[in-house]
């Protein structure tokens, strides 16, 4: 009895203290299975690519790197085994080349785990300059209105009714002539990706400059500049955060169809578009050659949009994002 | 609406120009188009480079060769002229010619993938949102979370290399196993129960039902070879225009409105003896007898709802034209598969084609021609389609659960109007307003996405003109590619605006 009122109490109070917003959000993220098992599966595809091949030239605990060549052996097929020995598999293990190797003799985990780090670098890189520049444009372009917001918009305009592949194209192949490699890829992409969270975070200034926390700390005698980001940036967070989640999704998609038509990640590098591109014509008799590139770009792109899916729900619960268990609760009630 | 359409399409001219200059720039920008000549180092090379230098005109620089550019592309504008003048690629070639060859299976493509990615994307995001919480609806919203994530390239090449092949081999010995028509069964059934939802009584009622009856169907294709002599009969024929008029009624008057059903009965029964009737005409048809006889079905269907008289004659027009044009769909359905015997032999037994847009010198009629085409564009449409179907899912998802929470909504059930009213009438409509919105940026994707799938398919088309293009620092191919798909845009964003205004009355004002 004593019990049961305590727990009450304390429920009620969860609701009723003062939580900050930023620990609501939070508490909303965790609650979303969905989008925690993805953040999970992406932070283990993270830790795996890097610890295995390295990076910045440490060595990881893999034996070969992508550079190397070995001896084919059985025809360069699979090594895996995730089957345990009492089920009647081949017991537990990696082998030598637990994802094969190519026609000429590279290891495909190798070169799989390379291609997924330079996926992770597009993707975070992209990620911090969209969310940069189009912040920038899109509060600047709100806030101020006029003249400045006419240039901005039709300028975003401008790139954004050019097909992304098409402009990702061209501007692949002036990075790959600069020779800097998936950085320099990653740079020129994050330079034409910003115009969504642009256009997203005009409307939502639009709106909130128009409010009286604005007029009372102008007022109060603050810039515009500390205006823009002190007060009305944090309350359009939302929109920045999951616009930006979205857009690394996209730019990892990107990379590989560019790497694919080679107008990105170039030889010796290793893209896990380039290695599909390149072992095109071994599918038929190597199938997993396919499957394992593929599969991680898959998960790279699907967990990161659960992720921004779940943000999305965590930031503004109306829109209602893809969570089953949150649907059964909101059904029943 | 007039203005506003006006003023919609001079604004996206001026942007579609601005776009052109940027793309025309970073083109020149994206390398040097001397470095071949100056690699291979010949003899001649000075003579080649001075040549090439004045056919290309490089010693002029980048934004004012836009403009001469663009002073040539304007000349395309002059109606019934040649004078059109997309300038010359870097191997002297005319890129207007270029562009003619290489424009047809392209557009064909992005267009047919455009088209069905909405009309399956749209009914099957308001299927999801009517049964909201419901198994089918977390397991369309998590395939379209995956569809959204499966980059194209390898789509592509996994039903080239995968579904293409295999289909190719099966039919060799065109039998299913018995397992396998089981498993097929089990999930269709599955599909089905979640689709119907409801009591669980139902449920089973319908997963049992629908599981035998596309085990049925299975295991009778595969022992009358159906893969290998396709073809659709006159009694699924019939059954199929009776169930294509009862949905078509069902959908707009109600299956009680007895002259609309007489409409549909009508029309129906035409379609049966045109079937026994015209195969001798459709077996020397053209492509022309095709569309005269297109629109006499139309104007059959047409004419059939006028009889109908009363108030709702327009509706009964309506229902007419529709049902004649998708039953007499299924005759031409069933004279295609009949050519598929005919179409196989002629490419050795291994009719999935994976290369090209079609098969080269084949001979045969329109309808051997006609499998041709479909099974060159079956699987690059299917993934271009695949692509944006997603996206149109869930947006329409979300628009339709939207307008269901509506006052007007409920207002609608208030008064009793029947369910399927409240949807079609007054939910479909306004849900499909954000989508329109959807069509003009999806489409950007779908090109883009064809540059793609053109190259696994290995089609000659404009994706490659743009690969090459680039390749070689080349603009006036990659501008001409720039053209085409800058036009087709405008096309369908006006087409976009008209249904806009049409959706929403409010935008006539303006």
């Amino acid at each position: 009895m004593m019990t049961t009122s305590d727990n009450r109490a304390e429920a009620s109070s969860d609701s009723i203290a003062g939580l900050s917003q930023g620990r609501l959000i939070l508490r909303r993220f965790l609650r979303n299975r969905v989008a925690l098992a993805a953040i999970v599966v992406f932070i283990l595809i993270v830790v795996l690519s890097i610890s295995s091949v390295g990076v910045f030239g440490i060595p990881g605990w893999w034996k070969w790197t992508h550079i190397e060549f070995t001896a084919v052996v059985d025809g360069g097929r699979p090594t895996l085994s995730i089957i345990p020995k009492w089920l009647g598999g081949a017991g537990m293990h990696l082998g030598d080349h637990p994802f094969g190797q190519t026609l000429v003799g590279f290891d495909y985990f190798a070169m799989t785990m390379r291609g997924i780090q330079n996926s992770l670098i597009v993707m975070f890189v992209v990620g911090a300059l969209v969310a940069v520049i189009g912040t920038v444009v899109g509060a600047v372009a709100g806030y101020y209105r006029g003249l400045i917001e006419t240039i901005l918009m039709r300028f975003t305009d401008l790139v954004i009714v050019i097909p992304v592949i098409v402009l990702g194209a061209v501007v692949g192949k002036i990075a790959g002539n600069a020779g800097l490699g998936a950085l320099g890829l990653s740079v020129v992409l994050g330079l034409i990706l910003w115009t969504a969270l642009a256009r997203l975070l005009r409307g939502e200034f639009l709106s909130l400059r128009e409010l009286e926390f604005v007029d009372a700390a102008r007022i109060s005698g603050a810039k515009d500049s500390r205006i823009i980001f002190r007060h009305i940036l944090p309350n359009a967070i939302g929109i920045v955060i999951v616009a930006t989640t979205l857009v690394m999704a996209l730019s990892v998609l990107l990379e590989t169809a560019l790497s694919f038509l080679g107008f990105g990640i170039k030889v010796p590098d290793v893209s896990l578009g380039l290695i599909i591109s390149q072992n095109q014509g071994a599918f038929g008799t190597r199938p997993w050659l396919f499957i394992w590139p593929g599969a991680f770009i898959v998960l790279l792109a699907l967990t990161v949009n659960f992720v921004g899916d779940g943000l999305r729900d965590a930031f503004d619960p109306r829109q209602g994002g893809f969570n089953p268990k949150r649907m059964k609760e909101r059904s029943r009630s | 609406m007039t203005a506003f359409i006006t003023r919609r399409v001079l604004v996206s001219i001026f942007i579609l120009l601005g776009a052109s200059f940027i793309m025309y720039i970073l083109t020149t920008l994206a390398g040097d188009p001397l470095e071949d000549l100056r690699t291979a180092g010949g003899a001649n090379t000075e003579i080649l480079m001075a040549q090439r230098t004045s056919a290309l005109m490089l010693d002029v620089p980048a934004p004012l060769r836009f403009f001469l550019w663009l002073g040539g592309a304007a000349k395309c504008l002059i109606p019934f002229g040649s004078s059109c003048d997309l300038g010359v690629n870097i191997a002297g070639q005319e890129v207007t010619e270029l562009l003619s060859r290489a424009m047809g299976s392209t557009i064909q493509l992005v267009v047919v993938a455009v088209i069905l990615a909405i009309i399956i994307g749209v009914t099957t995001g308001i299927a999801s949102a009517l049964r909201q919480h419901t198994p089918f609806d977390n397991g369309i919203t998590f395939t379209s979370f995956l569809l959204y994530a499966l980059p194209s390239f390898w789509v592509a090449i996994l039903l080239k290399q995968f579904f293409a092949l295999g289909y190719n081999d099966f039919l060799r010995d065109p039998v299913i196993p018995p397992l396998w028509i089981a498993v097929i069964a089990v999930i269709s059934g599955f599909i089905w129960q979640a689709l119907i939802a409801g009591s669980r009584r139902r449920r089973l009622t319908v997963f049992g039902g629908s599981a035998i009856a596309s085990a049925l169907v299975l295991a009778y294709m595969s022992l009358t070879s159906w893969f290998v002599r396709p073809g659709l009969g006159p009694v699924i024929i019939a059954l199929g225009s009776i169930g294509i008029g009862l949905m078509i009624v069902g959908l707009t008057a109600g299956l009680r409105n007895r002259a609309a059903m007489l409409t549909s009965g009508i029309v129906v029964a035409i379609t049966m003896v045109c079937y026994f009737s015209l195969q001798g005409l459709l077996d020397i048809s053209s492509d022309a007898t095709i569309g005269i006889l297109a629109i006499i079905t139309v104007a059959v269907g047409l004419a059939v709802g006028l009889l109908m008289r009363g108030p709702d004659m327009r509706l009964y027009m309506r229902i007419g034209a529709l049902t004649a044009v998708l039953s007499s769909g299924l005759i031409l359905v069933d004279r295609l598969m009949r050519s598929w015997p005919v179409y196989t032999s002629e490419v050795g037994g291994r009719p999935i084609a994976t290369i090209g847009s079609e098969t080269p010198g084949l001979n045969g009629d329109i309808w051997v021609h006609g499998v041709d085409s479909f099974t060159h564009l079956l699987l690059p449409t299917l993934t271009l389609m695949l692509i944006s179907f997603a996206s149109y899912t869930r947006y329409s998802r979300s628009g339709m659960l939207d307008v269901l929470n509506q006052d007007y909504v409920r207002t609608a059930r208030a008064k009793g109007l029947p369910e399927r009213v409240v949807i079609l009438r007054h939910a479909f409509r306004n849900s499909l307003i954000p989508i329109v919105t959807l069509i003009a940026s999806d489409f950007g994707t779908i090109l883009g996405g064809s540059i793609i799938v053109e190259q696994v398919f290995s089609f000659s088309g404009m994706g490659a003109l743009f690969q090459a293009g680039i390749n070689s620092v080349d603009p006036n191919p990659v501008m001409g590619y720039f053209v085409v798909i800058a036009v087709m845009t405008i096309v369908f964003n006006f087409l976009a605006d008209i249904s806009y205004s049409a959706l929403d009355p409010r935008v006539r004002i303006r």
